[in-house]
């Protein structure tokens, strides 16, 4: 398992095998009974002759690449990955390769992200300004992941966060895993009777998308609405959220991110799956490279994925 | 420009009507008055300069980047702005520089690209590419794109502005009327205190509005037919006529002065005599029948009317209601009172008519004359209650009904999409509707007939959405073919004849009234049975 994002890790199986640290993170994902095996990063194990090793993704808690070798020839699959480090998981690596299968999910020129920091600064001073009016501060955010990023962005980007912090269910369950791993993250609370009375008009809450609209939202009201995504780096991609702000957050690697990799990689070849595959392989091939798609399940909606995702489970 | 891209990120960064107000007023406060006076113009939707073409800033920024054209047309595709996808691609600006005020930026930047060659063009795009960065890179190609529509309606443009002069929105509706040339002078001039005299005349009186009525009227429901007054429901403009001061102005429901598109209104107006506030309906008019609204349409439409369309669309103000007479308001006295006054007040020019009531006994008479309706022109009937003041807004339940009559339907099949603008940009949400070409279902072609973008939920439209990009069987220009297989129920008010459309007809206020599931597209309606319906309306 590169990681245990829905659309890459499904429940069924017998026998997993995953990094170490992601072990607990893919357990929250599939039934109880199945075997998961972890590997630390780096080492390596030798599985019908090829040797695998794990190797950090930088894309959530516990995501990595996977290296196979074969009688000296090396293939990676990147999984999802982000280039940029941030303090909710190991740093992104390098694995040079003869090949290299890439994501390209914000494989576009105007996918561009920019350092956390002033994201950060985004974020607080949105919620001080929604606390000084009144206002519950709602961020929708992808329950595994981003959820405890954006958690973490602002646990660290202040001495002292404006109010309290309420998570959605589903949020919680990972902030747990999340700091089980000796990541920081803040104080939060479920939504009940007490949290939610001393977070109305003043906290945070971190929920995922799901909850727009549902009456678990609706009693935090007022509120005003923030989506943490990618996606948000397109003004029409928040516009049709209908929410008030996009905060740019992202465990993609972006456009540039992509380029480089690919180039430090040093591979011969490159499989583009996930994302913009057409145009990534249409544009590494002008630059004169080795590259073509690398068709996913998802190959028959045909380019749907093209566009920001709609469903409850986006991870952008 | 800071503080103007300030202004668009808060105005942006909300949903909330009452903070796009708030944050309006404080830059029409705060802001340089020679800066504030460009951002009014734009604010209230006028083009600075004809754009740039856009075939041109995609090779000048294909150079800046190194990006080949295909590869920008890919992301102007997924961004669905030409301006965005500019600012998120170029290289980052140059060092920072100082602010450069918006007035500086539009006149040293922005208005001399008018006169320049190609050449100047992108010797000054490059330069403006190195200056700006972020929203306000975003913002420079909005203000040269000509279409930009900044979030704020008009009327919250408006609002903000009297609040910061501290007059009502009505006067700076009427102080706005007309063309405003950015100047400090100009602007200065709207800032201004209520100045009685020239204010005055500007203000007309909340609408009072219907609610509809769904079911037949009943004894039961709202008592005697006696307690109540009858009368058409106009298919025209809603607005008030108002004389006051020696002016004659027509406001239209949606705070709109409309008095230029309507000289002989105007005319007609300044018959009446001092302190007169009419409420009514602007309806195009052919002899004794109102005309469809389309022709209506045109009117509105054009900014200077042209001799031949005063005379082709001949136009009349149906007046319904008198709300103030000899410059007293009248609107808390009753249905009769009022329309005794109003009967007194017309001066009997033919621009200017009253709206005859409907005589009927009993509430199965009036559903006996409400079919009528099609044949004479109008939506339905309206019920006034006879002891009733005017209201305000909707607020005053139950004294004004209309009983519309039920919208025609068709059966049509989706050939072809394109997506929607503003928070559907990324959509496939305005959709081409066909129907068999014969008179036999399923037989001979399909051709369009109207097209369509409202009615559906968000979730509909993003199934519909899938299914286009699933179904796709070619493109045309921004129109993406989808194989014929959704069929749809398309409500409509009225069908015109129109030789603009290939069909031949043309549909009023079409929209989705349902999205057909278990319906194939075999099964969808014909051309010849809508023509049907052409026929049957009067001529
Ligand atoms: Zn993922």
């Amino acid at each position: 398992m590169t990681h245990a994002h829905s659309d890459h890790a499904t429940p069924g199986s017998q026998r997993y095998l995953c990094s170490d640290v992601g072990k607990p993170v893919l357990a929250q994902r599939v039934h109880a009974e199945a075997e998961i095996e972890g590997l630390p990063y780096g080492k390596a194990t030798t599985i019908n002759g090829v040797t695998v090793s794990l190797h950090p993704a930088g894309h959530l808690l516990g995501s990595a690449q996977v290296r196979v070798e074969q009688r000296g020839r090396v293939e990676v699959v990147s999984g999802d990955y982000k280039v940029a480090p941030d303090g909710t998981c190991a740093a992104f690596e390098v694995v040079p390769c003869d090949r290299f299968i890439t994501e390209s999910t914000f494989g576009l020129p105007v996918y561009r992200w920019r350092g956390d920091d002033e994201t950060t600064t985004e974020m607080l001073a949105w919620w001080g300004g929604n606390r000084d009016a009144g206002r519950t501060s709602v961020v929708f955010a992808y329950a595994l992941g981003k959820a405890q990023r954006v958690l973490h962005m602002l646990q660290t980007g202040v001495d002292e966060l404006p109010g309290p912090v309420v998570v959605h269910g589903a949020v919680k369950r990972f902030v747990d895993v999340y700091r089980d791993a000796g990541v920081a993250l803040p104080e939060v609370d479920t939504s009940t009777d007490g949290s939610r009375k001393a977070c109305k008009g003043k906290g945070l809450v971190v929920a995922p998308p799901s909850v727009l609209g549902t009456p678990w939202l609706r009693k935090f009201a007022p509120y005003s609405t923030a989506f943490a995504s990618g996606w948000m780096a397109i003004r029409g991609n928040r516009r049709r959220r209908g929410v008030d702000r996009g905060f740019v957050v992202s465990d993609h690697a972006d456009w540039p991110g992509l380029l480089d990799t690919i180039r430090a990689t040093g591979c011969r070849s490159v499989g583009v799956t996930h994302g913009y595959t057409e145009v990534l392989v249409r544009y590494l091939r002008e630059q004169g490279m080795d590259a073509d798609v690398v068709p996913t399940r998802y190959e028959g909606e045909s380019d749907s994925e093209k566009e920001p995702p709609m469903t409850t489970d986006d991870h952008g | 420009m800071r503080r103007f891209t300030q202004l668009f990120l808060e105005v942006d960064r909300t949903t909330r009507t009452s903070e796009k107000t708030a944050a309006l007023r404080r830059y029409f406060e705060e802001a340089p008055p020679e800066d504030a006076a460009w951002a009014l113009a734009v604010l209230t939707g006028q083009k600075l300069i004809r754009r740039v073409s856009y075939k041109r800033l995609r090779a000048w920024a294909g150079e800046a980047t190194g990006y080949g054209d295909w590869l920008l047309g890919e992301c102007h595709s997924s961004v669905g702005d030409l301006s965005e996808t500019l600012s998120l691609i170029l290289p980052p600006a140059k060092a920072p520089r100082p602010d450069e005020p918006l007035r500086r930026v539009v006149e040293e930047r922005i208005l001399p690209l008018a006169q320049m060659t190609e050449a100047e063009q992108r010797t000054a795009l490059l330069g403006a590419w190195d200056a700006f960065d972020g929203t306000e890179r975003f913002l420079f190609h909005k203000l040269i794109s000509g279409n930009f529509r900044f979030g704020a309606a008009r009327k919250v443009v408006v609002n903000a502005l009297a609040a910061a002069a501290g007059v009502d929105p009505a006067v700076m509706q009427h102080r706005l009327s007309g063309r405003y040339t950015p100047s400090v002078a100009a602007f200065g001039a709207l800032l201004s205190a209520d100045d009685g005299d020239n204010d005055d005349p500007a203000r007309p009186y909340p609408f009072y509005l219907a609610h509809q009525l769904d079911d037949p009227p009943t004894v039961h429901a709202m008592g005697q037919p006696s307690d109540w007054r009858a009368e058409w429901k106009w298919d025209g403009i809603r607005a008030q006529l108002i004389r006051r001061s020696g002016q004659t102005l027509l406001w239209s429901r949606g705070d709109e002065l409309i008095t230029d598109a309507f000289p002989e209104l105007r005319a007609a107006g300044d018959l009446l005599s001092d302190g007169t506030v009419l409420d009514g309906e602007v309806l195009a008019w052919d002899e004794d029948q109102p005309l469809p609204f389309g022709s209506l349409q045109k009117r509105l439409n054009r900014k200077r009317v042209e001799m031949m369309l005063f005379v082709d669309v001949p136009v009349v103000f149906m007046a319904y209601d008198a709300l103030e007479a000899d410059g007293q308001d009248l609107r808390q006295t009753d249905t009769d009172a009022r329309r005794a006054v109003l009967e007194r007040l017309l001066p009997g020019d033919a621009a200017l008519r009253l709206s005859p009531l409907i005589a009927f006994e009993s509430w199965d008479e009036l559903a006996v004359l409400r079919a009528e309706s099609r044949d004479r022109g109008v939506e339905g009937v309206m019920l006034k209650r006879a002891e009733a003041s005017y209201g305000t807004g909707r607020t005053d339940r139950g004294s004004w009904w209309k009983w519309k009559v039920d919208p025609y339907t068709v059966d049509c099949v989706m050939v072809y999409a394109q997506r929607g603008t503003g928070r559907r940009s990324t959509l496939y949400t305005d959709y081409t509707f066909a129907v068999w070409d014969g008179d036999e279902r399923g037989q001979g072609e399909l051709v369009p007939v109207t097209k369509a973008y409202s009615g559906l939920t968000d979730e509909e439209f993003a199934k519909v959405d899938r299914f286009i990009r699933g179904h796709s069987t070619g493109k045309k220009g921004s129109f993406r073919e989808v194989k014929p297989e959704l069929v749809f129920e398309i409500a409509f008010e009225g069908i015109n004849a129109s030789d603009r459309h290939k069909s031949g007809v043309a549909l009023r206020f079409p929209r989705m009234h349902r999205w057909r599931t278990e319906k194939k597209p075999t099964e969808a309606d014909t051309l010849g049975s809508l023509k049907r319906l052409l026929d049957a309306r009067p001529s």
